[in-house]
């Protein structure tokens, strides 16, 4: 049952989005943020839908699992629409209630922003759907690099992400082996009150907990073996380059921006 | 032969807490391993196999003695990393050793703390990776590898280092027969193949019949040390400190017992099958 955690979710692939550089995506998320908040008009919003909706067709990455990620979200989204619908002055009254009333204005609110964070959502989706989050945190740690001089332990963070990412699974087979051990012994996870079951899960975390620790002490002495001394002089495998498709994606990022902040200077 | 490793009077004892007096494990311990040369070191649980494996890459410091790594005194900080260069260690469980979630990213991850070129890099860890027969697995997940796959990703990961000498703690013991060959047969194939200097720590008996020399260690003193027809003979010793001789030799012991004249120094099945056969036509 633990073995389904994913995280990231990265699906590979080999489209155009696949293979931009992970430097390029995390500015274009960033990009197509930004103009998702510039954005104040249905021709605005129309355009950023149709970015959405073509960088999803190209990416290949099915429509469905994306809708399927954002299942946790109903309930926020939900409350965000229901807020705004209610409580927005302005514009002609559709419907009254009680004391609620609906008014036009109060509608255009709730429908733009509901779709600005299905929108956000999906676009960030995007991102870590076609990059692995390997070269995310290559990208990151490219990207945070001048921060270094703010004494940022630019490296340290990415070296961390790294290993975390590389341990969860290792973690979660062992949270699995112990559970079991557990259950053998007559240990109860399923049934009880939720602090019961909570208090049954105490027994898991103190040896895993244990592990980790024995795990992280042998793991530091063999990057020690393999003269591992921090950031210092450390070269890449793998180096990022930016080719042609990366700048042409950073030219419709800055068209994009560009491109809401006029439609929303004429109120469209 | 020039020695790579060196080890001399070596006297080390972990500290004890708070005062309390330490745990001595070498009192006065000398080794040499010649260049080139396939080195097991055989002991039971505590005889100090481990503690000596690390004083090879200066993860531990005699507290009296020397050590020398290539004629480096491994006690020399300004020659650290030049010793760890030298000697690359594998350990015992190879999900505690592997960093990245890339098999190649991992296999990178020491030449790219050595500060080596990209292209260089990319070179080094496709042969390192050939070398150990798991270049189609590149770009797997480690975890989803099995132990002895595992393990020969942690020896690719060394040879990208390019070392001279590669110490392997255990690095059988958490794996299935199946494993455990591939790992064995990849490491005779290095040391066979690029001359590089092979120290096998481990206690199965049938992996150490494979070196060229076998080394007894017992509560931190060398209990034998020759080729393993010399060493596994002596079975009364080995069984005095409580280790097995091969299970070729244990026969033939068994059988000698019994008034048969059976040589002690057949240690391969096929060697054993002869003798015996010998034996019963004589």
């Amino acid at each position: 049952m633990l073995k389904d955690i994913t995280l990231g979710q990265y699906f590979p692939g080999n489209s155009v989005i696949h293979r931009l550089d992970p430097r390029t995506k995390l500015i274009m998320t960033v990009l197509y943020i930004v103009a998702l908040f510039v954005a104040g008009g249905w021709l605005s919003y129309g355009l950023m839908l149709i970015f959405l909706l073509g960088c999803i067709r190209i990416s290949r990455i099915p429509l469905k699992s994306i809708v399927r990620g954002m299942k946790p979200l109903v309930i926020i989204v939900i409350f965000t629409g229901i807020l705004n619908l209610f409580y927005t002055d302005g514009g002609k009254v559709v419907l009254k209630l009680w004391a609620l009333t609906v008014t036009t204005e109060g509608l255009k609110r709730a429908v733009f922003m509901v779709g600005r964070i299905l929108m956000l959502v999906s676009g960030t989706f995007l991102l870590t759907y076609t990059t692995s989050p390997i070269s995310l945190t290559d990208g990151l740690e490219s990207l945070m690099g001048p921060l270094k001089k703010l004494r940022v332990p630019v490296h340290e963070l990415s070296m961390m992400m790294c290993i975390a990412l590389r341990f969860i699974p290792t973690l979660i087979e062992e949270t699995d082996k112990i559970m079991s051990a557990q259950k053998a012994r007559g240990a109860d996870f399923e049934t009880g009150s939720i602090l019961q079951r909570a208090k049954a899960l105490i027994p898991v975390l103190v040896p895993l907990f244990v592990s980790a620790f024995r795990r992280a002490d042998e793991l530091a002495t063999a990057m020690e073996c393999r003269c591992y001394q921090g950031g210092d002089g450390r070269t890449k495998m793998k180096l990022l380059r930016y080719h042609r498709n990366d700048f042409t994606a950073l030219g419709i990022g800055a068209c994009l921006v560009a491109g809401a902040a006029v439609l929303a200077a004429f109120g469209l | 032969m020039e020695n790579i490793i060196s080890a001399e009077h070596l006297r080390f004892a972990y500290p004890g807490l708070d005062g309390a007096p330490g745990v001595t494990v070498f009192e006065d311990l000398s080794l040499q391993v010649e260049a080139g040369s396939f080195v097991a070191v055989l002991g039971t649980n505590g005889c100090g196999k481990s503690t000596l494996a690390k004083h090879f890459n200066s993860i531990l410091l005699p507290s009296g003695g020397k050590v020398y790594v290539c004629g480096m005194d491994t006690a020399d900080e300004d020659r650290l990393m030049a010793v760890r260069r030298a000697v690359g260690m594998v350990f015992q469980n190879p999900d505690n050793q592997i960093v990245a979630n890339v098999v190649e990213e991992d296999v990178a991850f020491g030449p790219e703390n050595l500060g080596v070129a990209s292209p260089e890099i990319r070179r080094r860890v496709d042969q390192a990776l050939r070398q150990v027969g798991m270049y189609e697995y590149r770009e797997h997940a480690p975890h989803l590898l099995s132990g002895g796959q595992k393990q020969r990703i942690a020896i690719a990961g060394i040879l990208a280092m390019e070392p001279k000498c590669i110490v392997l703690d255990e690095p059988t013991a958490m794996l299935d027969p199946r494993g455990r060959k591939d790992v064995i047969d990849t490491v005779k194939k290095l040391n066979r193949e690029k001359g590089i200097t092979i120290v096998l720590i481990t206690h199965h008996m049938e992996e150490a019949a494979e070196a060229q020399r076998v080394v007894v260690l017992h509560k931190g003193k060398i209990a034998a040390d020759g080729t393993p027809k010399e060493v596994f003979r002596q079975v009364e010793l080995l069984h005095s400190i409580g280790l097995a001789a091969p299970e070729t030799v244990e026969l033939c012991n068994e059988l000698n017992g019994r008034g048969a004249g059976l040589p002690l120094d057949a240690i391969s099945p096929e060697e054993c099958a002869q003798a015996l056969y010998d034996w019963v036509k004589a």
